[in-house]
């Protein structure tokens, strides 16, 4: 929370500008950092935020970085984004960001500058209906009519972005509605006949969960975003230690529960680990906790999980019986829903269980064959033990965020953000940048592939002009790498627009003033982590030109089940002939 | 097995096996609200046969009338998913209660002076309306039950309609079970 937040009563019933109003109520909400682009529709706010300054407002270097690097910094902290754009194409550069936070339950507030009122619907100068098009891709959103209606406005948008299952919310603000005047007066609290969501579980449901549970042989833990936009981590490892149940955690569960326990199996899904997803087919019972089923983790639904009972913990209604039909759904806060359900299930007899998954760990780990040319999944292994999985790492979308998902040692909450259900290229620059203006306490650290950088490199220059201790790493192989991979795997190998013609990565980091360094070898690897990692006062970036043509394995391909599962194949080598190649194993946790 | 749940746009639209669903609405009246419902409807391919929507006993809040077609869960689905928008007040299926409806229909027909008190009968059966009239057309208004208008629609259509509107369906829970 801001210092700054309460203490503006004694602003009350002054007469202000809309656009004043606005930026005290910023105040009020406790925002410390804004993210934004001034522009004509929107020059009356900018001019308020001159007198007051309480509020860090960054000019990014184009509207999609705005959103990204709100979005970035509410993963991070917890808190709700902000950003601020003028209208017409100031509004519709944030559509991409606003997509993927709704995609990703992100809690973030775009307020948009509009044209005036009254020339609203007369294809007027930068004239966009982005209330129009961000309705479908937003929680909610308002056009203020009314300078009387916008505190309450903004009062009710971050409640619906903060509350429930979180999400983005749009308020776009005509220019002669922020140039009227009102009294100030900011609502204390939100009531909403309309939007009341539920919070407590169904005691009921929670009963019969716990029935089913602790009727288990083999149960799995299936965990997603839930838990972390929940702070439930705690709440996650009591349980499993109670039940002594395996944990497997989706794209954006990774971090809610520590990859050193002997229960964790890591991530799951289309290139989940080996074993969670043998285990999910094996199990009897999965308890899935603020995870959607996406098709990405189910593959042939049929096939899921077959053999078990589910029970689904989730605060949307609506995401239960959506892509799978469970047992026992339970709708409500997964933190306080958990912390009732500890309480009703009893240890389990899971020793056969755990050893068997213990076996299948040692015979199918996560694994690469590393010589001299210098593979994708050792520097990101590397970045692992050299942090210690104490970094927030933002990944971009692609083979790298799936390197990254695997062979990162995940053991924070919030220490791993990245585009997972829009998939979006371009997030992992401005994202990391979002991060670094909320976390102080860890290095963050973005990694990009050399196709997703150029999305959104313009956001160097927001960098290094803050001096955010950043570490930037670009994955170079020259390729759209996930694409490349499908064309040969799935469409005969006839590469279609996948090969990059790259600048040079670290004459342009360094033209943006940002210093640089260029590795090539796999003994280089760490080194130049640690020296990004030392490097103080500003941001470090690194190209890792890694092997041109490499695979994600294992890979359960698109609509299929784990027994189409592909392992990582002996024969993957990428050395020259002759080179001894040493196995490079993720050793996830000692049993 | 685990029983997967196909999206509504990819399901067999056959419309005679979807059982239809009269759900009611009360939304806050709010700009665009309407737009909200019926965006949903369109981004996630659900059926629409009939909406309406209009004032309620309050100043502030609209009730809208939707006649869809599901499974039972595409149903589930389209009441959560209504539920989920900000603005939605209550979302109630009618279907499972005992409810009254209304379908109101404008008939502009054609007539001569052979067919116009043949016309005028079938009106009368229907306790329709005569709202216009001309040397070549008559216009009739009818109400009650979607397969009342349905019926009288297609008793006219011999005399050929030139043109026709339809309000849709609007419908109430019933609070007095029996007839009036």
């Amino acid at each position: 929370m801001s210092p700054h937040k309460g203490q503006q009563s004694q602003h009350y019933g002054k007469i202000m500008t809309g656009s004043e109003i606005f930026v005290r109520s910023l105040i009020e909400e406790g925002v410390e950092v804004v993210f934004g682009y001034p522009g004509g529709a929107i020059i009356g706010v900018y001019d308020a935020l001159v007198d007051l300054s309480d509020i860090n407002h960054v000019l990014v270097r184009h509207e999609q970085g705005a959103t990204h690097a709100a979005e970035g910094y509410a993963k991070a902290t917890g808190k709700t984004g902000v950003v601020l754009v003028t209208s017409g194409p100031g509004a519709t550069n944030t559509v991409t960001g606003i997509a993927d936070a709704y995609m990703d339950s992100i809690p973030i507030v775009v307020f948009s500058g509009q044209v005036p009122l009254k020339l609203i619907g007369n294809d007027a100068f930068q004239e966009a209906d982005i209330v129009g098009i961000t309705r479908p891709i937003t929680k909610h959103n308002y056009l203020v009519r009314d300078v009387r209606e916008l505190a309450k406005t903004i009062k009710e948008a971050f409640y619906i972005a903060s509350t429930g299952r979180p999400g983005p919310v749009l308020v776009d603000l005509p220019k002669d509605v922020m140039a009227q005047k009102t009294t100030f007066e900011y609502p204390k609290e939100v009531s909403m006949r309309s939007y009341n969501p539920t919070v407590e579980g169904h005691t009921k449901q929670i009963k019969k969960a716990a029935e089913l549970i602790n009727a288990a042989k083999r149960p799995v833990l299936y965990v997603g975003g839930g838990v972390i936009q929940s702070n439930a981590a705690q709440e996650l490892m009591a349980l499993a230690e109670k039940l002594q149940c395996p944990v497997t955690t989706t794209l954006h569960g990774l971090g809610s529960f520590p990859e050193t326990n002997r229960l964790s199996l890591g991530m799951l899904g289309m290139h989940g680990t080996w074993y969670s997803n043998i285990a999910v087919s094996y199990c009897d019972m999965l308890i899935a906790v603020g995870a959607r089923f996406d098709d990405r983790v189910t593959g042939k639904v049929e096939a899921f999980a077959a053999e078990a009972k589910k029970v689904h913990i989730d605060i949307d209604p609506s995401a239960i019986s959506k892509n799978v039909k469970v047992d026992v759904p339970i709708v409500g806060d997964v933190k306080k829903v958990l912390q009732k359900l500890v309480q009703m299930l009893n240890k389990l007899d899971t020793a056969d269980w755990l050893k068997t998954i213990d076996q299948w760990k040692a015979e199918h780990p996560l694994r690469y064959k590393q010589g001299n040319a210098l593979r994708a999944q050792y520097v990101l292994h590397k970045l692992g033990e050299v942090t210690k999985g104490n970094a927030v790492v933002v990944t971009d979308v692609g083979q790298h965020q799936m390197w990254t998902a695997q062979f990162f040692t995940w053991v924070h909450a919030r220490s791993h953000i990245t585009s997972g259900g829009l998939g979006t290229m371009g997030f992992s620059l401005p994202a990391a940048m979002g991060a670094a203006f909320g976390r102080k306490d860890l290095p963050v650290v973005s990694v990009s592939g050399d196709g997703g950088f150029q999305m959104n490199m313009q956001e160097m220059a927001t960098i290094v002009e803050h001096k955010l201790p950043m570490k930037i790493f670009v994955i170079n192989n020259g390729f759209l790498g996930m694409v490349r991979q499908w064309q040969e795997l799935f469409w005969r190998r006839r590469y279609s627009h996948v090969e990059l013609y790259n600048p040079d990565f670290v004459k342009l980091a360094e033209a943006f003033g940002c210093p640089a360094m260029r590795v090539t070898n796999a003994s280089e690897v760490e080194g130049a982590i640690r020296k990004a990692m030392e490097h103080k006062g500003g941001p470090f970036f690194i190209e890792f030109a890694v092997s041109k043509e490499d695979n994600v394995y294992p890979m359960i391909p698109a609509g299929q089940t784990v027994n189409e599962m592909l392992d990582t194949p002996e024969s993957v080598e990428v050395g020259a002939d002759g080179e001894v190649l040493t196995d490079e194993v993720k050793t996830l946790s000692k049993g | 097995m685990t029983q997967p749940i196909t999206a509504a746009a990819t399901r067999p639209s056959n419309g005679e096996q979807l059982k239809k669903h009269t759900i009611s609405i009360l939304v806050e009246n709010k700009f665009g609200a309407f737009n909200r419902i019926a965006g949903l409807f369109a981004a996630k391919g659900y059926n629409i046969d009939s909406l309406t929507v209009g004032p309620t006993e309050e100043d502030d809040t609209s009730r809208m009338t939707v006649v869809t077609r599901g499974d039972d869960q595409i149903i589930e689905q389209i009441i959560k998913q209504l539920n989920k928008l900000i603005d939605t007040i209550k979302v109630v299926d009618l279907t499972f209660e005992s409810f009254v409806e209304r379908d109101l229909a404008l008939v502009k027909v054609q007539s001569t002076p052979e067919t116009r008190s043949e016309i005028m009968q079938i009106a009368e059966i229907f306790r329709a309306k005569v709202i216009d009239i001309s040397p070549k057309t008559l216009t009739l208004e009818a109400t009650g039950s979607q397969q009342k208008v349905d019926a009288f629609i297609k008793m006219l259509k011999p005399f050929v309609i030139k043109e026709m509107a339809r309000t849709g369906r609007v419908a109430l829970k019933r609070e007095f079970q029996g007839e009036v």
